[in-house]
């Protein structure tokens, strides 16, 4: 098998701002995001020969995505996979101008979640027997940290403080990200005492829901070349999928997910990465919960077993510090409108790259990551990108 | 002959009484959670009498109350299910009248003597209602109680019975009404009650030649306790012999009632002791009933003793109230309603949802919930055997308490318990105290009902912090 790395690049992409959009319909979060990406990519709407279209929600078929930008008769896939939605759509287009039968695609991620009335997730209603334990996402995750603290020994106290570290981090990101849906600081104490949600996780352990959209224009390093100087090429993908194996095997222990480790392994083995924690500049990780950004730390090989809490305490991974994580605030302050949020991971690793993260500006950009998690602890979905400057 | 091989009950954790608020009366009555019926506390009765037992040589099933959730739709064949028994079985419900309950057991001794059935397991169930703040409401109680007929080993023989039909409408709930109704206490005791269950009792003593002073028990149904002692002291008994009613405790179980104070008389009964039952509603039932050695061979039940002993006080009325339906209150947040369950997906997932199989790779021996096609340990494919989880005992591997979800007892407690034997189910809770959880917590199954969407009842099992 032949890997990914440096056969494709990413030469514009656009994000709305995320947040509750009420002006706006999933035709104004398209039209916004391509439009951006596709200016920014320095083409004409069209150039483009094919298109993968990542929503979960808000409409089916290519057709959104044709209609709303008046592509003419070109091939669209409207693309699902839970969460990774976004990264899914960006990795289907990766492959099929890696396999030279497209030269220009565009990866679209929208969705509009602000028009149910339901706060949260996964209203009811559809067809079935209905038995299943309603355990909407924050209820799934703090399976994770009930059993977390007791694996590793941590008091009640140690995890909320731990949680709490991981929020305050993330809220100050968005601070200083123009489009994030929140921006606000908050304190430690704010989230400790914040009001459950699902025990042990609080409102401030908890992302919120999101309007929002985002695109990529991708092509060959060649014609790249020809587009723009800072474009950035992928140098690793990987997805990988699992089948309920911790909802029906006793010795599956919560505390990690194996998804996130075998996908992060073929992405690290395309990008020819071997020490994680040290090569990489910086990470845009799922933090739906804050309990999953702790975990994926260490499925990413960010941090040892179990240590986690030790590096979150001690800043490693703030803007400042040694491998700074969800530098534009994460799903939890920019948002999470489902079917977008891959590709606005991207955007973000993509933007500090070349060297346009304004206020957030790393020093050093040279390597970036995206992880991107659908799915409940025992039964994910993960994908991961690798993005690097050229040459 | 057939007699009684085995007895079981059960009585709802929660309690009204002293100590909730904006409860007047002075005893405790038992009031069925928001996610119990008169179905899901059958399955209980019926587990607590099958303990130990092969269920699959029962061959008939008698459900009892008048609290039926359908006015169209067999009870005994969701219970029957839900008790895992076999298919080819007899099934009938008895309903309309607080008889029912003796009414079941009269058929179901009649069925096994006449060869119709081998093992009929008779459960009576019932959760009345009335208005808030009556007297009814202070004396009615919710529970249920299981009693399999058998002609062999038999702990408990019937050696004759008498019975009256009486026309009144002395007590009595409507087609549409959710509370019981009733005319005025003089007429209802002197011409009904007071009137016609001596008439059975007395009727009964005569065609047998028996006396009060024959029996080591009297049980007996009763509206209220100073109806119950007005008929120990018409008959002369002595109160070592009268079985305590369960009025303070339980309360007045309705189908359930005369029963359930059997099953409590059972469960202190010695060899030889002569037992009189009397029930009353549309008339009166009475049987003499004579206790075996064998009952010395069916003591381990939880029973009426041990349900009783294990309860919690509910904090206010207005809980109560809301689970019946009395008051609405809101939800922490705003949440679409319940859809109707698909009646096909619900057909087709009958063992997986109802008698809550499992299955057993047989490849590689590892047991799992919910059945696959293919193994989750070996991935052996269609190489299976069907597998009872209802009642296999678990432990809390991990939990979360959801503030938001609008359930009956918030917080909704979703825990993931790992099975005895192998398997793991992410599972509701139930009759539990937030405080009381923790991991290793040791639980069990328990019938239950999610939730009722356009008359329609979804059923499924919850785990449960350990009864007893």
């Amino acid at each position: 098998m032949q890997g990914i790395r440096d056969r494709v690049a990413v030469v514009g992409m656009g994000c709305t701002k995320f947040g509750e959009l009420w002006d706006n319909g999933v035709e104004d979060l398209i039209v916004d995001s391509s439009f951006e990406a596709i200016e920014d990519a320095g083409i004409e709407p069209k150039d483009i020969q094919a298109a993968w279209f990542g929503t979960v929600m808000s409409g089916m078929t290519g057709q959104v995505l044709t209609s709303a930008l008046k592509l003419e008769y070109i091939p669209v896939t409207r693309v699902e996979n839970a969460c990774c939605t976004a990264t899914e759509a960006f990795r289907n287009a990766a492959y099929a101008v890696a396999a030279g039968i497209y030269d220009i695609a565009l990866a679209s991620g929208a969705e509009k979640q602000k028009d149910t009335g339901f706060a949260g997730l996964g209203a009811a209603g559809g067809v079935g027997t209905f038995v299943e334990a309603p355990s909407p996402p924050p209820v799934q995750f703090a399976l994770a940290a009930t059993r977390y603290a007791h694996h590793y020994g941590l008091s009640y106290g140690e995890l909320k403080t731990t949680l709490a570290r991981i929020a305050v981090k993330n809220h100050h990101n968005g601070t200083l990200c123009p489009r994030a849906h929140f921006q606000r600081e908050i304190t430690l104490e704010q989230a400790i005492n914040a009001p459950m949600i699902a025990w042990p996780l609080g409102l401030f352990d908890c992302c919120g829901v999101s309007d929002g959209g985002a695109a990529a224009i991708i092509t060959t390093p060649e014609i790249a070349k020809k587009l723009k100087d800072d474009y950035v090429l992928i140098k690793g993908l990987g997805l990988t999928v699992g089948g309920m194996q911790g909802q029906l095997q006793d010795w599956y222990d919560f505390v990690h997910f194996e998804e996130n480790v075998t996908a992060a392994k073929v992405a690290y083995n395309d990008a020819g990465i071997k020490n994680p924690r040290k090569e990489i500049d910086l990470a845009i990780v799922h933090d739906c919960f804050t309990i999953t950004e702790l975990i994926i730390m260490e499925d990413l090989e960010f941090s040892p077993r179990g240590k986690a809490p030790e590096d979150v305490a001690a800043g490693t991974f703030s803007l400042e510090g040694e491998l700074p994580v969800n530098t534009d605030g994460g799903l939890k302050c920019f948002g999470h409108p489902v079917g977008a949020s891959g590709l606005r991971m991207i955007y973000e690793v993509y933007k500090q790259l070349q060297g346009k993260a304004e206020k957030r500006q790393l020093k050093k950009a040279d390597i970036g990551l995206t992880q991107n998690l659908g799915g409940r602890p025992g039964s994910f979905t993960c994908a991961i990108s690798i993005l690097g400057k050229r040459d | 002959m057939a007699g009684i091989v085995s007895y079981g009950a059960y009585v709802p954790l929660f309690r009204l009484g002293p100590g909730t608020a904006g409860w007047m009366a002075p005893g405790e009555k038992a009031v069925a959670s928001f996610d119990e019926d008169s179905i899901t506390m059958a399955v209980a009765a019926a587990a607590d009498c099958m303990n130990g037992m092969d269920r699959s040589t029962i061959d008939g099933l008698y459900f009892a109350t008048t609290t039926s959730p359908y006015v169209e739709k067999q009870g005994a064949t969701t219970v029957a299910t839900a008790s895992d028994l076999r298919r080819d079985i007899i099934t009938a419900d008895f309903t309309d009248s607080l008889r029912a309950g003796t009414n079941a057991l009269r058929a179901a001794l009649d069925a096994v003597n006449a060869g119709s059935a081998k093992r009929a397991m008779v459960t009576a169930s019932d959760m009345r209602l009335s208005t808030p703040r009556s007297e009814f409401e202070s004396l009615f109680g919710d529970g249920a109680a299981a009693l399999l007929i058998g002609d062999d080993k038999v702990a408990v023989n019937v050696i004759g019975s008498y019975s009256i039909a009486n026309e009144i409408l002395d007590v009595w709930r409507s087609y549409g009404e959710t509370v019981v109704g009733a005319w005025e206490d003089r007429f209802v005791q002197d011409v009904g009650y007071r009137s016609v269950l001596p008439e059975a009792i007395t009727g009964l003593f005569k065609k047998y030649k028996v006396e009060a002073k024959d029996f080591a028990k009297a049980v007996y149904y009763a509206p209220d306790p100073r109806r119950h002692s007005e008929i120990a002291r018409r008959f002369g008994f002595e109160s070592a012999q009268v079985q305590a009613p369960l009025f303070g405790t339980v309360g007045n179980t309705g189908a359930a009632f005369a029963l359930m104070m059997l099953v409590a008389a059972l469960e202190e009964a010695k060899p030889g002791d002569k037992i009189l039952l009397a029930n009353y509603g549309d008339g009166a039932d009475a049987a003499i009933l004579e206790v075996t050695e064998e009952i010395n061979n069916i003591r381990d039940r939880r029973g009426v003793k041990g349900n009783v002993a294990t309860k919690k006080l509910l904090r206010d009325y207005q809980m109560y109230a809301s689970w019946r339906g009395f008051v609405e209150l809101a939800a922490a947040a705003r949440r679409p309603d319940m859809v109707m369950p698909s009646a096909s997906a619900v057909w087709r997932e009958r063992d997986k949802n109802i008698r809550f199989y499992g299955v057993k790779c047989k490849n590689c021996g590892y047991e799992q919930y919910p059945p696959q096609r293919v193994c989750t340990k070996c991935h052996a494919k269609d190489n299976f055997e069907d597998v009872r989880f209802s009642d296999k005992r678990a432990t809390i591997f991990t939990y979360s308490m959801d503030y938001l979800a609008p359930v009956g007892d918030p917080p909704l407690v979703i825990a993931v318990i790992d099975f005895e034997r192998g398997g793991r189910a992410v599972t509701m809770m139930t009759d539990r105290d937030i405080d009381e959880l923790k991991v290793n917590l040791p639980v069990e199954m328990t019938f239950r009902k999610l939730f009722t969407a356009k008359g329609v009842h979804n059923y499924y099992w919850k785990s449960m912090p350990v009864r007893m």
